[in-house]
């Protein structure tokens, strides 16, 4: 069953309240999402720590409900001049 | 009888770099190990290659074992380093080659 990008972006925010996520739906089937998290939470985590840390947000979806969640963590920049 | 979890330690123990896929590096069964092999590939890494697909058993007790919900996944010199979007994030930033490179 597809899971709705608003969906994916609510369970995130409801575990890791600062977080600024974006969705993108590659394949435009509502099953394979590319997420973009970022959150100062993260800061003085590993890469596996933070990609943990929205697993587990998604409760277990990603792999099964959830196929396929392409995702890139970071700790926001102070100065975000890009 | 050996446990899921000891056949795994022993993998990942064993081989310096070790990639727990979809397939075979030749033939991916899936575009994100397709993608793990075409980094490791790219940086000319000597790895090999445990095809989930073939191993129920293995398919389920990496996740577990990882604590990491997905396949592919890279182990180098027993510790567990990410799936393809961290290799991809670590290819581009030089740390995967050098990982690698000491790996080696």
């Amino acid at each position: 069953m597809p899971m709705a990008a608003s969906e994916i972006e609510r369970l995130i925010k409801a575990a890791i309240p600062d977080a600024a996520v974006t969705i993108r739906d590659l394949a435009g089937d509502g099953d394979h999402y590319a997420a973009r998290v970022e959150s100062r939470s993260f800061a003085g985590m590993s890469r596996i720590k933070q990609h943990q840390a929205v697993y587990a947000a998604l409760g277990g979806r990603v792999g099964g409900e959830l196929h396929a969640l392409q995702l890139e963590t970071a700790v926001p920049q102070p100065e975000t001049s890009q | 009888m050996t446990s899921a979890n000891d056949r795994i330690a022993e993998l990942v123990n064993n081989n310096d770099v070790v990639l727990f896929m979809k397939g075979t590096a030749l033939f991916p069964q899936c575009g994100f190990s397709s993608r793990a092999v075409a980094i490791l590939d790219r940086l000319e890494a000597k790895y090999e290659t445990v095809d989930v697909l073939q191993d129920p058993e293995i398919r389920q007790g990496i996740k577990e074992y990882s604590e990491w919900p997905t396949v592919p996944q890279l182990y180098v010199r027993g510790e567990f380093v990410g799936g393809s979007d961290i290799m991809m994030e670590m290819f581009e930033s030089g740390e995967l080659q050098e990982l690698l490179a000491a790996a080696a």
